[in-house]
């Protein structure tokens, strides 16, 4: 089939769905790693696909404080299913990776730094939260003051189809923190799911070039309707409401609120929501050698304000209690993280919430201390 | 150590199953080049040879649970410059500490046909309850390849890299999903320390915290949370207890668990 001609960037065209495996496939030709939800171990998690029946069809994620359980659901749509507990830091930032060898030489040492043969990866169905983590990680590792090679070197080859969500989990709150449902910017393609075809934005000239040959028609306006009641849909389904117009001053004022000792009889400190969070950029470097100490690999992996360890500074440990790391994480991610790069740490994403052992919700967190009263 | 000389290494061992100190035998890429740099003196699983004392460093697996064992620590101490644990038994008194909160005498009537032959302690008891332990590497067993990382260490003279972190933080990094989150199975990973690369939740089951606690572990809230699951007492209990039951952080948590209304 020769297909119309690739579309305009910026132009909204509509096609039947299983035409999105062509989209896919024309993606794979150009070399890309296709990285997107797929059910594993009884969950959702970001791995290769390469067939459109490998997305998590028919499943829904039910979230709560504390639980995340895949159930099954009569819908035969594509991308319904809410974030589950991967983010796409896991291929831009991976948890652990070589950052470089170093090998004796007589007296002095050779330096070689690891070379990284990931292939470009295309994310298929991010979200908008989602989107917004990764500018924010953007902000960190790429236009901060020292830019991160490690991270630039993925981040600039990805491919982005992006997602407006169809649904939403109780722990979904990105209309509270300004970043979706509806996707507005920093995609190559953005698609809306209808019951019978997909809705397709071009964003770049890559989106464009990726549906080549492919039989897609304009999107009429009843299309562009039918897309936007999709959206607004989800808009109404997300309950979770959080006050920001008084951070970060409702924190700082906060600091030594008797607040913090409860809330650090529950955290475990075991840092499941500092990992799961798409935002979290925290590393460490770990040195290995072998027997007799002519080589040794220095590795980089994730780390977190809630490992002890990791303010360990000479003298002594600067938040030796949970309480403080937990004050550290929430002060930082809501608050101070406004200072320092200009909006807040959350998207709203909901994994921390999900994902806590013992169900820590830091929006139900942020509301108590906000009704404890200043201190 | 003497100038030049290669450093002795003795792996002793108490009461214990042998696991964590094959775990040096499992090291079969490295073996040789470890034999290159050590001088073994006394390693019983391996070979005949028996050196005396004195040891620049002492592997000691298991807990003292006879007075015959608890002279032999008394005696590997004396002549061991470095003293390592190796494993559950040795940092927390294994399996074997659960006749801690037992009456031992009935369980050796119960048993044996002549309880007289046996000579065995009321409690199972950590190495670092008799002596000065200078590093413990944990575990049930071990990881062979944290020993790796610890004997190079000590050879190299820097730090060893031993984590001090949950469980979670490997699950997490490795992709591995929450067994507790996604399906409710009771698990000790936020509560014990990582460094077993989170094997039993990459097969689906909850952590038996055979690594023991780790800093600043939080078990009650832990044990609050899998009984607002639905996990019983019993079954909370069983997990506390197990491993590393004799952990002061374990014991204390099982105690309160134990002495909560119902």
């Amino acid at each position: 089939m020769a297909g119309s001609p690739t579309p305009r960037v910026s132009a909204t065209v509509i096609f039947p769905k299983p035409t999105l495996q062509q989209v896919l496939d024309n993606l794979r030709a150009s070399g890309f790693r296709l990285i997107g939800p797929t059910v594993r171990d009884g969950s959702v998690i970001l791995g290769t696909l390469e067939k459109i029946s490998e997305l998590p069809i028919g499943r829904l994620l039910d979230q709560k404080a504390g639980n995340s359980r895949l159930l099954p659901t009569h819908s035969a749509d594509y991308f319904a299913c809410t974030v589950g507990p991967d983010s796409w830091k896991r291929y831009l930032f991976p948890a652990r990776s070589d950052l470089l060898t170093a090998r004796r030489n007589g007296d002095g040492w050779i330096f070689t730094p690891a070379s990284d043969d990931s292939p470009p990866f295309a994310f298929i169905g991010v979200k908008s939260c989602d989107l917004h983590a990764i500018a924010l990680q953007d902000e960190v590792f790429v236009n901060g003051t020292i830019g991160d090679p490690h991270y630039a070197h993925r981040r600039q080859r990805v491919f982005m189809l992006a997602v407006n969500c169809s649904t939403a989990a109780s722990t979904c709150f990105c209309t509270s923190m300004s970043t979706g449902p509806h996707v507005r910017s920093g995609f190559d393609l953005a698609l809306t799911e209808l019951p019978d075809s997909f809705v397709m934005e071009i964003g770049s000239e890559a989106g464009s070039n990726a549906l080549a040959g492919i039989d897609w028609q304009p999107a009429s306006a009843f299309d562009l309707g039918r897309a936007a009641q999709v959206t607004q849909r989800t808009e109404r389904l997300i309950q979770r409401q959080v006050t920001t117009s008084d951070l970060p001053q409702l924190l700082y004022e906060r600091i030594d609120h008797p607040y913090w000792d409860t809330i650090a009889e529950r955290c475990l400190s075991c840092a499941n929501c500092t990992l799961v969070c798409p935002t979290c950029f925290c590393s460490t470097v770990e040195d290995h050698s072998d027997l007799n100490g002519n080589r040794t690999t220095r590795t980089r992996v994730w780390d977190s304000c809630f490992i002890l360890d990791f303010s360990h500074v000479h003298g002594g440990n600067s938040r030796p209690t949970i309480k403080s790391r937990f004050r550290q994480w929430m002060t930082h991610k809501l608050g101070a993280w406004i200072d320092q790069f200009g909006r807040s740490g959350c998207v709203g994403c909901g994994r921390c919430i999900a994902w806590c052992p013992v169900g820590i919700d830091i929006t139900e967190e942020l509301n108590r201390l906000r009704t404890a009263g200043a201190r | 150590m003497a100038e030049n000389a290669k450093p002795r290494l003795a792996i002793f061992k108490l009461a214990s199953c042998d696991g964590c100190q094959l775990q040096l035998l499992n090291l079969e890429d490295e073996l040789l080049d470890i034999a290159d740099q050590v001088e073994i003196c006394y390693f019983p699983e391996a070979t005949s040879q028996d050196l005396d004392g004195p040891y620049d460093v002492a592997l000691v697996e298991g807990s003292v649970t006879t007075e015959t064992d608890l002279q032999r620590l008394r005696e590997i101490r004396r002549n061991s410059q470095t003293l390592i644990t190796l494993g559950a038994c040795a940092n927390a008194g294994g399996i074997q500490a659960l006749r801690n909160t037992a009456d031992v005498e009935e369980y050796t009537r119960a048993i044996y046909a002549n309880p007289s032959y046996i000579h065995t302690l009321a409690q199972s008891t950590p190495v670092a309850a008799h002596v000065t332990v200078d590093f413990a590497i944990s575990g049930c067993p071990i990881s062979r390849r944290q020993l790796l990382d610890v004997l190079t260490a000590l050879l190299i003279g820097r730090a060893p890299e031993l984590p001090r972190y949950s469980v979670c933080v490997e699950c997490k990094r490795s992709g591995t999903v929450c067994v507790l989150v996604s399906a409710g199975v009771a698990c000790l990973g936020p509560i014990t320390q990582a460094g077993c690369g989170a094997l039993c939740p990459s097969f689906h089951r909850g952590c038996f915290g055979c690594y023991g606690p780790m800093e600043s572990a939080n078990p009650d809230s832990l044990c609050q949370n899998l009984m607002a699951r639905g996990v019983s007492r019993a079954e909370t209990l069983r997990l506390l207890n197990g491993f590393a039951g004799g952990s002061e952080e374990f014991r204390s948590a099982a105690e309160k668990l134990e002495k909560a209304p119902l």
